[in-house]
């Protein structure tokens, strides 16, 4: 069966190959950092189920030691903005099926692969899909385009040094996450949610669901982490149970005011700190500066719609 | 009860305001998490590293770079840019609205890695949304791509709850059944849709206002 130990071992072939190409970059001052930082995490992808867990942890431990002392460095960029002017003219609008190949093979997989549960790990069919768009556009780009392997990899790992170490800052939050689930900070923030309550005002208890959700989603970076404190501190005692509100309510729109923090944290990295880096933005939090107009008046809509539509 | 299992959240959000190495705060984070409730130095390195290689499927999104660097170094972004120069009704704020009202449906419809930061706003909508606006400057330039990449986090959240099947929806029919509460994805998904609605107002007003400044 095709499933994630399949997809990690292409992931860890391409980190893999960033590391040796890396490592050959003269034009970059710090290149053995980054060819370490890209081979721990190429040997995470291939063989992080045969180190066991401390031996897992200490390859955490060494990735934030490169990347904390000292950091990663970036090789120089060809900038020959002719030769790409030139080559978009020549390709035309037929770039852009190159480009649609990866979404409408995940798309299509995602679809069909349901339907050959013996094949495809059905918890896992997107994530395999993706692998397989990534595989069939690189080969049809490579046959189109008469490149080589080494030019998409190379031009990977120039992408790749501009996100640097941000690259795992997700999987790091994620990981932090556990931790705080394991150390019970959940149980705590929620007791204290309770007692900052005024007794008997439902509109109090409303905003504070509201408000708690978005405020702990921003400090964990994901409302995942945020929904089962804030329902077991206000929703269920209050909300459900002294107040009568419909449950499906104040669980859905409950969960979407913490979506309204994750568009305002840097801690939802993935979201909101790596596009930054993709984009080559100077500010990191251009894009968390550009979501909070959108996501405090929406913040609002959803304490309201909690409030209309629960009673 | 333990308050001293918070002081990792003020880690968090010190480091952040002190602007460290955000690696590095999330380890100092976990370390005094864990520490404050009692655990075991190597106990704990071991679970930050268990949980670290149980959710490795997060980082396995930069397979896509090698065929995004392909497609840029043969001139998708100058493409995607001169496209959008040859249109004339291609403005800023329709290009955003259109971008935002399909990234809701699609994830509406549970097709939620069709599109993203990666896949589709650095090659395509970034540089689609630079060429509509004819910024005067760097900085304007970065506030549009800061937008355009905003725009899809929006439409991505604000749409991916109506799915019936999304990992959202999945978690509170199962925190809700544990607390004796029977509730079917549908019933929740339905509650997603007023806020979703909201969502592309509230954007939408944002992207026209944005147009307006533009001009």
């Amino acid at each position: 069966m095709i499933g994630l130990p399949q997809v990690y071992i292409l992931a860890g072939l391409a980190f893999g190959a960033f590391a040796v190409l890396s490592s050959s970059d003269t034009s970059n001052p710090k290149r053995w950092r980054n060819a370490a930082f890209w081979a721990l995490l190429a040997l995470s992808m291939l063989a992080g189920d045969r180190i066991g867990d401390f031996g897992n942890g200490l390859l955490v431990l060494a990735l934030v030691l490169i990347a904390g002392l000292g950091g990663l460095g970036k090789g120089a960029v060809r900038p020959d903005s002719p030769a790409r002017e030139a080559a978009a003219a020549r390709h035309g609008n037929r770039l852009f099926l190159l480009a649609l190949v990866i979404p409408v093979v995940a798309l299509i997989g995602t679809l069909a692969f349901k339907a050959v549960p013996d094949l495809v790990d059905p918890k896992n069919v997107t994530l395999v899909s993706l692998a397989l768009g990534v595989l069939i556009a690189l080969a049809a780009g490579m046959i189109w385009l008469r490149t080589g392997l080494s030019e998409p990899l190379h031009e990977g790992r120039r992408l790749m040094d501009a996100v640097g170490w941000a690259a795992i800052l997700p999987q790091m939050l994620a990981s932090l996450g556990a931790v705080f689930a394991l150390a019970g900070v959940g149980k705590v923030v929620g007791g204290v949610m309770t007692a900052v309550i005024p007794d008997g005002s439902r509109i109090a208890a409303v905003i504070a669901y509201g408000v708690g959700m978005a405020l702990f989603t921003m400090v964990m970076g994901n409302a995942f982490a945020a929904f089962p404190v804030m329902a077991a501190a206000i929703g269920l005692p209050l909300l459900i149970g002294q107040y009568h509100g419909d449950p499906a309510v104040v669980a859905a729109i409950g969960m979407l005011a913490g979506f309204c923090g994750t568009l305002m944290t840097p801690m939802a990295a993935n979201f909101n700190v790596v596009p930054a880096a993709l984009l080559e933005l100077k500010d990191r939090n251009a894009v968390v500066r550009a979501q909070i107009p959108t996501a405090l008046p929406l913040l609002a809509v959803n304490i309201a719609l909690i409030w209309f539509l629960a009673f | 009860m333990n308050y001293w299992v918070l002081s990792g959240i003020l880690v968090m959000i010190g480091g952040f305001m002190l602007r460290l190495n955000a690696l590095v705060v999330v380890v100092l984070a976990a370390l005094v998490t864990g520490l404050a409730a009692g655990m075991d130095l190597a106990v704990l390195i071991a679970a930050f590293g268990k949980a670290f290689n149980d959710t490795r499927y997060v980082s396995v999104v930069w397979i896509v770079l090698p065929v995004i660097g392909l497609m840029e170094r043969h001139g998708l972004q100058e493409r995607a840019r001169s496209l959008i120069e040859g249109l004339r009704g291609a403005t800023l704020p329709r290009l955003l609205t259109g971008y935002l009202l399909l990234r809701q449906i699609t994830s509406a419809l549970g097709l939620t890695s069709i599109a993203g930061h990666a896949q589709t706003v650095r090659p395509l909508l970034a540089p689609m949304a630079v060429a509509a606006a004819q910024p005067a400057d760097d900085a304007e330039a970065e506030r549009i791509k800061a937008f355009a990449a905003g725009t899809d986090n929006v439409g991505l959240f604000f749409g991916e709850d109506i799915f019936i099947a999304i990992g959202s929806i999945l978690l509170m029919k199962g925190f809700m059944e544990q607390n004796g509460i029977i509730l079917s994805p549908f019933e929740l998904s339905v509650w997603a849709i007023p806020t979703a609605i909201a969502a592309f107002a509230i954007h939408g007003f944002r992207i026209w206002r944005l147009g307006r400044a533009q001009r």
